[in-house]
């Protein structure tokens, strides 16, 4: 029996990102993404048999001439996972993973489309994705006793992170203090403006591939191990703390926990062999909720946890690296959770530039949110597991 | 129906968008228009449903029937939103969680209080208000202690 192959991270592409690009499309910025990965990749078209592009999967098969060719389903780290398991169990040998998106929010007199799905029992009470976080953010301040400075804290070292990346929107806007973030409007309490993701435009690729496929010259990086939790559907339900599945004690508020204690099991590591965290950063308290969700620190600790330097690059748990939602890129509903493993990706490969940390090995990225009823994980390397 | 002192949250008065009810969901927007509260138990299990599903979400039963709820709760969590969602939204508004004292929870906005008086568990009452120039009576919570 052939042994069975093994699939690696092998490129990865940002195009720009703006808060808008005129002329560009959600297809035309895909298509450079999938080029702009491949030749990281040292890689063509010609080698792709595998595509996952959300909507888009069929449509690029065919205007970019894949065919016959795989295509997945999945969105955000998911889609990751699943273009691994395709290459490992034979369904193809190069996978372009690709989200993008242009011209899909112009008129800002409201919040963006894919912050209000219309659900019966949610939209006449005027909810959007920042008041469904802020639903969270209050019963953990409530419960716990997280401060609002706790949150600002967060807000301005990422924000800070952004500032440096010259690939980020918000490039060269800081330094932050905690106290601009209390300053800028109020949003939805305790949100306040610098809280909150940007909104914008823009694409991203990764190209996974049969290891057997890729040039010697290329460093690849793999998937360790991965998590997925969900407690239902977002935006349609109230985002309680205290929901609960009938299997457990788990809680929304700490979901992303199994998925995380599955991928570190997975992995066979431990939290301290995590370099880099690159979370998923919508909203600041995100960050402290899913700091205890992964059991970097305890149930209600998260806050504490953030204030004396250890989320910030040269703290013991850098945190979003690139900016992430709230300076780096928000493209909509699925290139921004993307980006997450590019920036672990990148960081793993030493191309962080200034904001390279020191000795990065293996990263951990998530997706989600308490607010949105899911957290998913993935556990990057330089090694495989 | 009462609005509420000055300085306290108002309901909404322009139309807001609303979703079409279903066959599935629509006595509860019946009772709202007649001034009740209402919510699914199953006849099985005694679990309190909401929202609205063919089954109960406890035991999977299909035999579930209408009830109406006191419409007394408890704040579970809340925002006060500055920057509405679309400009048919007039803020600031208060989005919340509430839980009935039935056991179930429900998004709501809370009205008839002062943004500063907004705490867990502060007690709930339902207060229906008409929105917009059609029939859409909404289930709004304010105090329950005047």
């Amino acid at each position: 029996m052939a042994s069975r192959p093994r699939a690696v991270i092998a490129g990865v592409y940002n195009t720009t990102q703006a808060r808008q690009l005129d002329g560009a499309t959600s297809r035309s910025l895909s298509v450079e993404a999938i080029l702009g990965a491949l030749a990281d990749a040292a890689l063509g078209l010609d080698d792709v048999d595998g595509i996952s592009a959300g909507e888009l999967s069929t449509e690029l098969i065919y205007d970019l001439r894949l065919g016959p060719a795989w295509h997945g389903s999945g969105f955000g780290l998911g889609m990751i996972v699943e273009a691994v398991a395709a290459i490992e169990y034979g369904l193809a040998d190069v996978v372009v993973v690709v989200a993008a998106q242009a011209g899909a929010y112009r008129n800002h007199s409201s919040t963006a489309p894919w912050t209000k799905p219309e659900n019966e029992f949610i939209i006449p009470w005027g909810m959007f994705t920042a008041a469904e976080f802020a639903l969270v953010a209050r019963r953990h301040m409530a419960v716990y006793g997280t401060t609002r400075h706790q949150l600002s804290i967060v807000a301005s070292t990422i924000r800070n992170n952004g500032s440096l990346n010259p690939g980020a929107v918000y490039f060269g806007r800081g330094p932050f203090q905690p106290a601009d973030v209390e300053a800028s409007p109020m949003i939805a309490d305790p949100f306040h403006l610098l809280d909150c993701a940007m909104t914008s435009e823009g694409g991203c690729a990764l190209v996974i591939a049969n290891a057997d496929r890729i040039d010697a010259s290329i460093a690849p990086v793999h998937l360790l191990g991965a998590g997925a939790d969900f407690f239902g559907p977002s935006y349609k339900v109230p985002p309680a703390w205290d929901l609960v599945g009938r299997r457990g004690d788990d809680v929304n508020g700490m979901v992303g926990r199994r998925a995380a204690d599955r991928a570190f099991r997975h992995a066979g590591l431990e939290r301290d062999d995590v370099d880099v965290l690159e979370l998923y950063d919508p909203f600041s308290f995100e960050v402290i909720r899913q700091l205890e969700a992964f059991g970097f620190c305890g149930d209600g600790e998260g806050g504490p946890f953030v204030e004396d330097g250890r989320i910030a690059l040269t703290g013991s748990h850098p945190v979003t690296t690139d900016g992430g939602l709230l300076s780096y890129s928000h493209a909509g509903v699925n290139p921004q959770m993307l980006q997450r493993a590019i920036r672990a990706v990148e960081q793993i490969r030493r191309r962080a530039g200034e904001l390279q940390v020191r000795d990065a090995r293996v990263a951990l990225c998530s997706n989600g949110g308490s607010g949105a009823l899911f957290t998913t994980v993935l556990l990057l390397g330089d090694e495989p597991s | 129906m009462t609005s509420g002192a000055p300085n306290t949250l108002p309901p909404q008065s322009g139309a807001v968008p609303h979703a079409d009810a279903t066959t599935l969901t629509t006595p509860f927007w019946q009772g709202c228009a007649v001034g009740e509260l209402r919510f699914q138990r199953c006849t099985d299990c005694n679990h309190p449903n909401f929202p609205p599903t063919e089954h109960c979400r406890m035991c999977a039963s299909f035999n579930q029937v209408w009830e109406r709820s006191t419409g007394r709760g408890r704040l579970y969590s809340w925002t006060v939103v500055n920057r509405p969602v679309t400009p048919a939204f007039v803020p600031p508004y208060a989005p919340a969680i509430v839980t009935l004292d039935e056991g179930y929870q429900m998004i709501s906005n809370i009205i008839g209080v002062g943004v500063d008086a907004l705490r867990i568990d502060l007690e709930l009452r339902v207060e229906f208000h008409r929105v917009g120039d059609d029939a859409l009576w909404l289930p709004y919570f304010t105090g329950a202690r005047p």
